[in-house]
């Protein structure tokens, strides 16, 4: 009964469909958003359609695992690949200037690896930018640029490793199927520290929660990189190019940087760094509330709250909640722990006199992180983990 | 990879069509500015980014898909681009 909206509407008007699209979004987004279906997908909110930006409608974070139908989806330049013509051609190539040989891999090869598999939030660095005031220009995500799924693949080190990589390596760059409209476009290809690219529990995941990855969320291969931002978590990944240099393109030299040491990370990413900013890295401590909305109505004598937390790999320690702006804190139920860098789940119940009631939600990680109580603007509207602060009535 | 990418561009084509009829606001400049923008992206990124930029923060996106994103867009084309977005998906005149 709360907190209903969201699920199962089609292709229509999100505000005339009741879709509560937070108000403190950018108005030309909450006119213009809409609930619509891609193919294979449950109905998202649309953001934009080329390319295709839709983020994943808040009901579905009651649950820890994202379902794949309802996983969001984000592309930042509009050539596509075709399902049918990566069924046929797709093959993985790996080589570069500080690997040993030059391997490509099919997809029946690439699963002849030994099989690993991770449960990990993915997260658009972007997530939440919508809410940022002032807002910045981009695409203006509300709370659901982001799922957890159990990804199942192989080690990218196992990968590496059938090309050897030399001592020289300092990072990997990453390229995928998808591609610009215009050939002069800077395509979208990314890097990341050669570290991270060993990392155990980097992976290239050709599943999904039990099922081949769908088409908007990478098929047939993505990179998934556990506890850092999914803009290193490419998709549809052809390319591995192990390198002696740092990768000099727009989409890491200008794209995907925060002011330096404006957030804590659990490894900066030095071959990037310059005196004033960095590539955005760990995924900070955040929660959501998944059952109410801003102005939702409540039964004084008694309601739930819930919702998930998660962190960049810590993993959580507590939730709590306050309803008397932030003095008293008390602790959520925690659900199971499914691994360090996935939703966990939280619940709570409370009561409230009659009358409007502020419910706060906090998430603390196992390393003593915490949410943000005001927001830390930077530039291009990263990292977004203010406290929710949720206005409700009690009756 | 080439012979995907190449292949590609008709997948986004083929998603929901409704962005292809995305309608700007009527006005001076309307037109130029839907074939221009629309020839990359579909016209969504402009509602979603209104009413909060204004004739510099116009200014300064137009110039981002021209001189980074190198979208094919004319220079003398630019002032109307921006003037009507400015217009029409800019804060309301005091």
């Amino acid at each position: 009964m709360l907190g209903a909206a969201g699920a199962g509407l089609l292709g229509r008007n999100a505000l005339a469909e009741g879709v509560a699209l937070d108000t403190r979004l950018p108005e030309g987004l909450r006119e213009n958003a809409a609930m619509e279906a891609l193919p294979g997908k449950a109905p998202l909110i649309r953001l934009s359609s080329r390319p295709p930006n839709y983020e994943t409608p808040l009901a579905a974070f009651r649950t820890a695992i994202t379902p794949n139908n309802q996983f969001f989806v984000r592309y930042h330049l509009s050539g596509l690949p075709e399902q049918a013509e990566l069924a046929r051609d797709w093959k993985l190539s790996v080589g570069g200037d500080a690997a040993r040989q030059p391997v490509a891999f099919s997809l029946a090869e690439l699963q002849r690896l030994p099989a690993a598999e991770v449960i990990a939030v993915c997260q658009c660095s972007g997530n939440r930018r919508g809410l940022f005031q002032p807002h910045v220009p981009g695409v203006e995500w509300g709370l659901g640029a982001m799922g957890n799924a159990r990804w199942q693949g192989v080690r990218l080190r196992d990968v590496l490793a059938r090309a050897g990589v030399k001592p020289e390596a300092v990072e990997l760059f990453l390229d995928g199927a998808d591609g610009p409209p215009v050939a002069e476009t800077p395509d979208y290809r990314k890097s990341i520290p050669i570290s991270r690219a060993l990392h155990e529990d980097t992976l290239l995941a050709f599943a999904m929660n039990g099922e081949k990855l769908p088409l908007l969320n990478g098929y047939p291969v993505r990179l998934v990189v556990p506890g850092w931002t999914a803009t290193y978590w490419m998709k549809h990944v052809t390319q591995l190019t192990v390198s002696a240099k740092p990768l000099d393109n727009f989409w890491m030299k200008a794209a995907y940087r925060v002011p330096r040491n404006l957030f804590a990370t659990d490894a900066p990413f030095t071959t990037q760094q310059t005196a004033a900013n960095e590539p955005i890295t760990r995924i900070l401590v955040n929660s959501v509330v998944a059952n109410l909305r801003d102005s939702d109505r409540v039964a004084a004598a008694g309601f739930s709250v819930e919702g998930v937390a998660w962190d960049g790999g810590a993993g959580i320690q507590r939730v709590e909640l306050s309803t008397d702006g932030g003095k008293a804190w008390r602790p959520a139920t925690l659900g199971e722990n499914l691994g360090r860098y996935s939703f966990r789940r939280w619940s709570q119940r409370l009561s409230a006199p009659a009358g409007a009631v502020e419910v706060r939600v906090r998430a603390v990680s196992r390393s003593g992180e915490q949410q943000a109580d005001h927001l830390v603007s930077n530039p291009a509207g990263y990292h977004h983990n203010v406290v929710q602060a949720l206005r409700l009535v009690a009756a | 990879m080439r012979a995907l990418r190449v292949a590609a561009v008709g997948l986004a084509l083929a998603l929901p069509a409704r962005a292809a009829v995305t309608e700007l606001r009527p006005g001076p400049g309307a037109e130029v500015t839907a074939a221009n923008c629309a020839a990359c992206h579909s016209l969504d990124y402009i509602m979603m980014n209104a009413p909060f930029l204004d004739q510099a923060g116009w200014t300064a996106e137009v110039a981002k898909m021209v001189n980074v994103f190198r979208a094919p867009v004319e220079p003398s084309l630019m002032p109307e681009i921006v003037a009507y977005l400015a217009r029409h998906y800019g804060p309301a005149p005091r």
